[in-house]
C-alpha cells in the first residue's frame, strides 16, 4: 500500500509556506527585542516594528540567528502563520511566554481554564479552517487539555496544543507539575511531540501544523521541555520536514471513480450521505454540483450540517438517531449509498447489521482505515472529497453522455411522500411555558444563516440541528464524536474571534453551561462579544428524556434546579446575575411572546457579551428518534409513534 | 481465525513501541507475538507482529498502523514465501538419571544445551513456533523449571529487501 502510494505522493519536505504574515519579523528583530527590553533605561521608537515588516522572507531564509528555544518556538508560530493563541502561563512554558509578550503578529488570549483554551481553538478552526492553537503549562495545564484534544480527534479539526514540560533532567521523575502528557494523549491525538532539544523546536512546529491540517485533520500536541526553551540554538526557515511515515492520499484512484459513476448512473434509489469531509474539504461547491447533476437526494450528517443548504429541494435534512424521518427512511429503502466524508457512526447507522440492508455502498474518504471499517464498501474511493466530487462529476458527465442516466422519478414520489407525511415538528407545552424548539427556532429565523452557531451537547444541540436552517459550511459548530458538554461557549468565543463581523451563537443547556461559563470573563474582557442562549429546562435534558423512555420516569439525577423552590428551570445560580458578575449582558425570557423581543434585543449588543436565560418546558423531547442498538426501521416520530413506510400512520 | 505475520518498518524513535502497542490494545485487536529490534539501517526499527484474526480485521489492523506517522512500511509476509523464526531457552529438570533422556531429546531437534546444573540443564532451541511447541511438549515429561520464548521474526524468502524502497525518502530528507 505504501509502495503505491509514495511515488505519486513524494515525501513533503517543504516547509508551509502558505498564509505566511507579511509582517512576521526576523529572527534577528526577535532577539533584538528581547535585548532591547533588558534595557529598560533607553527606550526608543526603534523598538517599533516597522523594520521587521520591511525584512524579506528571502534574507530570513539565510537568516541564522542566536536565538532561545521559546523564541524560536515563538517565531515558527509566526512563520506557520498564526494570529491567535489562547492559552494560560504555567512554570514550565514560562520561558515561552516571554517573548510570545513581544510578539506582533500573534494576539494571545489568556482563558480561564485550559479546557476553554482547546475548545476556543477547535471552535476558531472549525469556523475558519485554519488550524487553531492553544497552549497550558505541564502537569495540571496540559491535563486540562485532554478533553478538547479528544473532542477535536473524534470531529477531526485541525488543532496544535504546546504544552510546557517540565526540563528534561526531571521527566520521568515524578517532578512538581510533571505529567506525562504525550503518554496521555497518545490515542487521542493525531500525533505528538516530546521535544527535549532547542533545535528541534521550530521543525516540530513545522510538522505539527503540517501533520495538523493536511490528510484528515487532527489533534497535534507539541510538548517542550522548560529547558529546551531556555537554552540558545540557530532559527532558520523554512525547516525540511523529517516525516518519512507520512503521506495523506488526496487524489483518487480513476477506476475507482468511474466505477461509482456508473453505479450512481445506473442506481434507481441513490442517497448521497454526506458527512463532515465535506466542509472540511470545502467542498460544498462540488457537492451541490453533485447533487444537481445526478438528481440524487442528499443527507447532512450532524457534523455537515450548512455543506448542502437546507433550503435546497433535493436536502432531506439529518439522519441518524434524531434524523428527520425522510432522511433515516432514504438511508434504509436506498439501493446506492455514496458516502461522502462520512464514517458510518452507530449514532447515523443505528443497528448496523439492519442499516441500509439493500444499498450497495460507495464510499469516499480521505482515512483509508475509516473505508469498510463499520459497513463494508462495495467502492472504496481514497481522497479529499474536493478532488473526488470534481473527478466524480467529469465521469458522471461521461456517464450521462453515453445515455446513462439515473431514472428517480419513482424514488421521489416515494421520498416526497415521507418528507410531507412526517416533517419536523414539535408540540407547544399544554400549560402555556416556553417550547424550547421555538426559541432555538426562532433564532435560526432571526439571526439568519450567516450567523454562526455553536452548540453544547444534549437535547438542545439536537433541535439546534433540526430547526435551524443552515445554508453554509461552518456556520453549525458542534461537539459531534465525542459529545463533550462545555463545548458551547469557549467554541463559540474562538469562533468569534475568527470572525468578528459575524454574529456567533452558542446555544447552550443549563447543565452544559455550567460546566465552562468562566469563558465569559474572557470574553468580556477580551472584546469577544458572543451571544449565549441558555435552553434552560433545569434538567440534564437528554438524560432526563431516556430515564423517561427507558427508565420508567425514574429521574436520577438529573434535576440541576432547586428541588424546593417551585420555579421552573436552573436559578441556582442565577445565570442573569452570573452574566452580569461577569462583565456580560444578561437577560431572561419566560414567555413566548418575549422571544423575538429579546433575540432582537441581544442582536443589537455588539459590544458586550450577551447571555439570554430562556426558561423552558422540561418534559420536551427530541423526536424523532432512533433508540440506541435498534434498527433505523424503527424509528419513532413521537413516542408511540412509528412511521408507516408504505404510507399510512400506525 | 488464522496468523497472519506482519513485518512493520518504524522510524527508530522513542516512545514508536508503546504507540503500536496502544493502538492494538485500543482497538481490540489481538498480538500474538511482537519481536522489535534495529536493522541494518540505524534510522529504521522493524517489528515483527503475530496477529491471530480474519481477513476484514487485519486490513483494520494494517490501515490503522499506517496512519501512526512513525510508521514508514508494512508487509505482510505470508508463511510459504517466509522464513519465520522464534528463540526458546528452557530449564528442565536433569539429574544423573534423566540427563542421558533429556540430551538426546535435544539431539532429536538439534536444540542445544547452553547450561548444566547438577539437577537441570538449559536448552536454547531455534526454528519455527510448530516445532518449538513440539520441543516443549517431549520436553514437558522431565518437568519444566523455566521457559523463555520470543516473539516470531520474519524474513521474505528471495534477494528482494523491503527495507530499499524505504530508505530513499529518508536518505533524502537527512
Amino acid at each position: 500500500m505504501t509502495e503505491q502510494t509514495s511515488p505519486a505522493h513524494p515525501k513533503a519536505h517543504a516547509a508551509p509556506g502558505q498564509a505566511q504574515s507579511p509582517h512576521a519579523p526576523s529572527p534577528l528583530d526577535i532577539a533584538a527585542r528581547a535585548a532591547h527590553r533588558d534595557q529598560p533605561a533607553a527606550p526608543s521608537p526603534a523598538a517599533a516594528p516597522v523594520p521587521a515588516a520591511a525584512a524579506p522572507d528571502k534574507q530570513d531564509k539565510k537568516a541564522k540567528a542566536k536565538v532561545t528555544g521559546a523564541q524560536a518556538l515563538v517565531l515558527a508560530l509566526e512563520k506557520v502563520g498564526v494570529e491567535v493563541v489562547f492559552g494560560i502561563p504555567g512554570g514550565a512554558v514560562l520561558p515561552a511566554y516571554d517573548p510570545l509578550y513581544d510578539s506582533e503578529v500573534i494576539r494571545h488570549i489568556l482563558v480561564r481554564h485550559e479546557q476553554g483554551a482547546g475548545h476556543a481553538a477547535t471552535g476558531y478552526a472549525q469556523a475558519t479552517g485554519r488550524v487553531g492553537v492553544c497552549m497550558a503549562t505541564s502537569g495540571p495545564g496540559a491535563t486540562n487539555l485532554v478533553t478538547p484534544l479528544a473532542d477535536a480527534y473524534m470531529d477531526s479539526v485541525p488543532v496544535v496544543a504546546i504544552t510546557g514540560q517540565v526540563p528534561s533532567s526531571l521527566i520521568g521523575t515524578d517532578g512538581f507539575q510533571e505529567a506525562d502528557i504525550s503518554g496521555i494523549t497518545l490515542p487521542v491525538t493525531k500525533h505528538n511531540f516530546l521535544v527535549t532539544k532547542p533545535e528541534d523546536i521550530a521543525r516540530t512546529i513545522g510538522e505539527a501544523f503540517h501533520l495538523a491540517s493536511t490528510g484528515r485533520p487532527g489533534p497535534v500536541l507539541v510538548d517542550i521541555a522548560k529547558d529546551a526553551l531556555q537554552a540558545m540554538t540557530e532559527f532558520t526557515w523554512p525547516i525540511p520536514f523529517e516525516l518519512p511515515g507520512y503521506h495523506p492520499v488526496t487524489r483518487p484512484h480513476s477506476r475507482q471513480v468511474r466505477e461509482a459513476a456508473r453505479m450512481i448512473t445506473e442506481a434507481r434509489r441513490p442517497v448521497l450521505y454526506v458527512g463532515g469531509g465535506v466542509i472540511k474539504a470545502d467542498a460544498s461547491a462540488e457537492l451541490r454540483q453533485l447533487a444537481e447533476l445526478t438528481g440524487a437526494p442528499v443527507v447532512t450528517t450532524l457534523m455537515a450540517r450548512g455543506a448542502f443548504p437546507d433550503s435546497h429541494p433535493q436536502h432531506l435534512g439529518m439522519p441518524g438517531m434524531h434524523g428527520a424521518v425522510a432522511a433515516v427512511g432514504a438511508l434504509q429503502k436506498a439501493d446506492l449509498l455514496v458516502a461522502l466524508g462520512a464514517r458510518f457512526d452507530d449514532r447515523v447507522t443505528g443497528k448496523l447489521d439492519s442499516f441500509a440492508p439493500e444499498a450497495r455502498i460507495v464510499h469516499a474518504d480521505i482515512d483509508p482505515a475509516e473505508i469498510s471499517k463499520n459497513r463494508r464498501a462495495d467502492v472504496p474511493i481514497v481522497g479529499d472529497c474536493k478532488e473526488v466530487i470534481a473527478e466524480l462529476i467529469a465521469a458522471i458527465q461521461a456517464e450521462h453522455a453515453r445515455g446513462s442516466v439515473g431514472e428517480h422519478a419513482d424514488w421521489w414520489v416515494q421520498l416526497n411522500a415521507w418528507r410531507q407525511k412526517y416533517p419536523l415538528g414539535y408540540d407547544e407545552p399544554e400549560d402555556g411555558s416556553l417550547s424550547p424548539q421555538y426559541v432555538i427556532e426562532r433564532i435560526g429565523k432571526l439571526v439568519g444563516p450567516d450567523g454562526v452557531y455553536v452548540a453544547g451537547v444534549g437535547q438542545h444541540q439536537m433541535w439546534a440541528a433540526q430547526f435551524i436552517g443552515y445554508e453554509n459550511p461552518k456556520t453549525w459548530l458542534n461537539s459531534g464524536g465525542a459529545g463533550t458538554m462545555g463545548y458551547s461557549v469557549p467554541a463559540a468565543m474562538g469562533a468569534k474571534v475568527a470572525l468578528p463581523e459575524v454574529q456567533v451563537w452558542a446555544i447552550d443547556g443549563d447543565g452544559c453551561f455550567q460546566m465552562t461559563n468562566q469563558e465569559l470573563a474572557t470574553c468580556a474582557i477580551e472584546s469577544i462579544p458572543v451571544k449565549v442562549a441558555i435552553i434552560n429546562n433545569g434538567n440534564l435534558g437528554m438524560v432526563r428524556q431516556w430515564q423517561t423512555l427507558f427508565y420508567d420516569k425514574r429521574y436520577s439525577n438529573t434535576n440541576l434546579g432547586d428541588k424546593k423552590a417551585e420555579v421552573a428551570g436552573t436559578r441556582i445560580p442565577d445565570f442573569v446575575k452570573l452574566a452580569e458578575a461577569y462583565g456580560c449582558i444578561g437577560l431572561r425570557c419566560e414567555a413566548k411572546d418575549d422571544v423575538d423581543d429579546i433575540i432582537e434585543q441581544a442582536m443589537a449588543i455588539n459590544d458586550q457579551p450577551v447571555v439570554i436565560d430562556f426558561i423552558v418546558h422540561a418534559d420536551a423531547m427530541v423526536w424523532p428518534m432512533v433508540a440506541a442498538g435498534t434498527s433505523n426501521d424503527d424509528i419513532k416520530v413521537a413516542r408511540d409513534l412509528a412511521p408507516d413506510w408504505d404510507g399510512s400512520m400506525e | 481465525m488464522t496468523m497472519h505475520t506482519l513485518s512493520v518498518l518504524v522510524e527508530n524513535k522513542p516512545g514508536v513501541l508503546v504507540r503500536i502497542a496502544g493502538l492494538f490494545a485500543r482497538r481490540g485487536f489481538n498480538i500474538d507475538s511482537l519481536a522489535v529490534g534495529p536493522t541494518e539501517h540505524e534510522e529504521i526499527s522493524r517489528m515483527t507482529i503475530v496477529v491471530n484474526c480474519e481477513e476484514h480485521p487485519l486490513e483494520q489492523v494494517t490501515k490503522q498502523l499506517n496512519k501512526l506517522i512513525n510508521v514508514l512500511k508494512i508487509v505482510e509476509l505470508e508463511s510459504s514465501q517466509a522464513v519465520q523464526r522464534e528463540l526458546i531457552l528452557v530449564k528442565v529438570r536433569a539429574d544423573s538419571d534423566s540427563r542421558g533422556k533429556v540430551l538426546e531429546t535435544v539431539e532429536l531437534f538439534r536444540a542445544r544445551v547452553v547450561d548444566v546444573a547438577l539437577d537441570a540443564v538449559t536448552v536454547e532451541a531455534t526454528g519455527s513456533h510448530d516445532k518449538l511447541d513440539a520441543l516443549v511438549r517431549v520436553l514437558e515429561p522431565f518437568g519444566i523449571k523455566e521457559l523463555v520464548k520470543s516473539g516470531t521474526i520474519a524474513v521474505g524468502r528471495g534477494g528482494r529487501s523491503i527495507t530499499d524502497r524505504t530508505l530513499r525518502p529518508l536518505e533524502r530528507s537527512a
